[in-house]
Parts: C-alpha cells; structure tokens; sequence
C-alpha cells in the first residue's frame, strides 16, 4: 500500500513538472498575465475601488476568494492543532 | 540555594511585568491601526490579526497563561475564531443574496446606497476585519494550546 502510494505520488509530481514546460517564460512580457492582467490591474484598481494600496485592493477584492480560503485555512489550522491537543484537567 | 532563588524569581521580575503591562495597549492599538490603515499603507487584516494576537501571548508570556485567559476568555477567543471567517463568508454570502456575484462588494450598494465604489473600499475593510479577528484568535488558541500541552492552565 507505501509503495502504491509513493508511486501515486511520483507519478503526479512528474506530470506536474511536464506541465511547467508550457508555462510562459519567467517574466514573458508576451504571456497573458502581462498583456492584459497586470496592466489592468494597476491602471484600473484606484478608480474601481477607491483603495489608493492595490496590494490591498487585489487581496480584498479581485482575488477575494483567494483571501477567504486563506483565512478558512488558518482557522482550520487552529481548529486542528485545537482538537489534537486540547483536554480536560485530570482530576 | 541559588537555583532555588533563580526558580522562585524566574517570571516575577518587576522590569518585565511593568514593561509588558504599559506596552500591550500599544500593541494592541498599534494592530488594529495596521488593520485599518491596510487601505493607505502596507497591512491588513493578516499583519494586523498577528500583530493583536501577540499582545496576548506576551501577556501569556510575561505573567501566565491565567491572566491571558482573563483579559481574553477561551470562550470569546472561539467566539472571535468563527465570528471573522462568519463575517468573510458572510459578507461574500450577502453580495450574493442582494443580487451580485459572490464576493462583489458593489451589490450590497442596494441595501445601503453609499456608491458602488465606496461600497467596494467597504467591502474590503469588512473582509479584512473578519481576516484579523481568525487571525488573532488562531494564534492566540495555537499558542495556548502548544504552550501548555492542551492543558490550558500553567504555560511555559
């Protein structure tokens, strides 16, 4: 059953790096996050959200979901550490 | 002889307990302004959640974990736990029910007409509050619990 899954696991990690070769080169000003994404981002974020730190506006508001299931994860690791550790006095 | 001092002494220094007892109001003034000021400077909820919920581990440091517990009860730090992610997926749960998409700030301009884009600068202080409040709380409960060994009562 390890064996199984650490070839589950080698399997997966090596189609993820073939899937890297397609990536755009590292800084490609011809890849899409560079010709439309970024400079929207930055020409439109103040009047869009009135928010003069685009950090902000692209945490809150265009990558919004992003932010709330960074947050569930943080509660969920309070959660966790919570239950595993947490218990009553013995008496 | 002096071990037996130095155990008896260890944690009731005078320099530290003044010390940490006139900086914690900063702190703590100092983490919500980092909160509320993510919109014009570098911050936000995450920063400012930590920045909150390191006054209480130096209280729990500096005294112990009891006295953190009695500024912050266990039962209000849970409270706040789930209170800030109920206040994110609340607020992206209410852009949906007025009308909008999920998450887009600009539709609750229908249940208060402030301006679509004032509502999105709204929104996002909204969302950074319930960010804070987990924040705080994790940490606070993470150091609670692996201080003490999920015990809860003495500390380090």
């Amino acid at each position: 059953m390890k064996n199984l899954a650490l070839l589950a696991t080698l399997v997966t990690g090596a189609l993820l790096l073939y899937g890297t070769k397609d990536f755009p080169a590292w800084g490609d000003p011809d890849a899409p996050a560079s010709t439309y994404l970024s400079p929207t981002y930055i020409e439109e974020a103040v009047s869009q959200t009135h928010v003069p730190n685009i950090v902000t506006a692209v945490l809150g508001d265009y990558r919004g979901y992003d932010t709330m299931f960074e947050t569930v994860v943080i509660y969920c690791a309070g959660m966790a550490v919570a239950c595993v550790l947490w218990r009553k006095r013995e008496e | 002889m002096s071990r037996e001092i130095n155990e008896h002494t260890a944690g009731e220094d005078l320099l530290i307990k003044t010390s940490v007892r006139l900086m914690v109001p900063f702190i703590q003034l100092f983490g919500l302004y980092v909160i509320v000021h993510g919109h014009y400077s570098p911050g936000g909820g995450f920063q400012g959640g930590v920045i909150l919920g390191a006054a209480f581990i130096l209280l729990a440091i500096a005294f112990d974990l009891k006295i953190s517990q009695k500024y912050m009860p266990v039962t209000v730090n849970a409270l706040f736990c789930n209170l800030g992610a109920c206040i994110f997926i609340g607020v992206g749960v209410l852009c949906a029910l007025v009308g909008g998409l999920f998450l887009d700030y600009s539709a609750l301009d229908r249940l208060l007409p402030l301006g679509e884009i004032e509502w999105h600068s709204f929104g996002i202080f909204l969302v950074e509050l319930g960010v804070g409040f987990t924040v705080m709380s994790s940490m606070i409960l993470l150091y609670w619990n692996l201080s003490s060994g999920g015990a809860m009562d003495e500390g380090l």
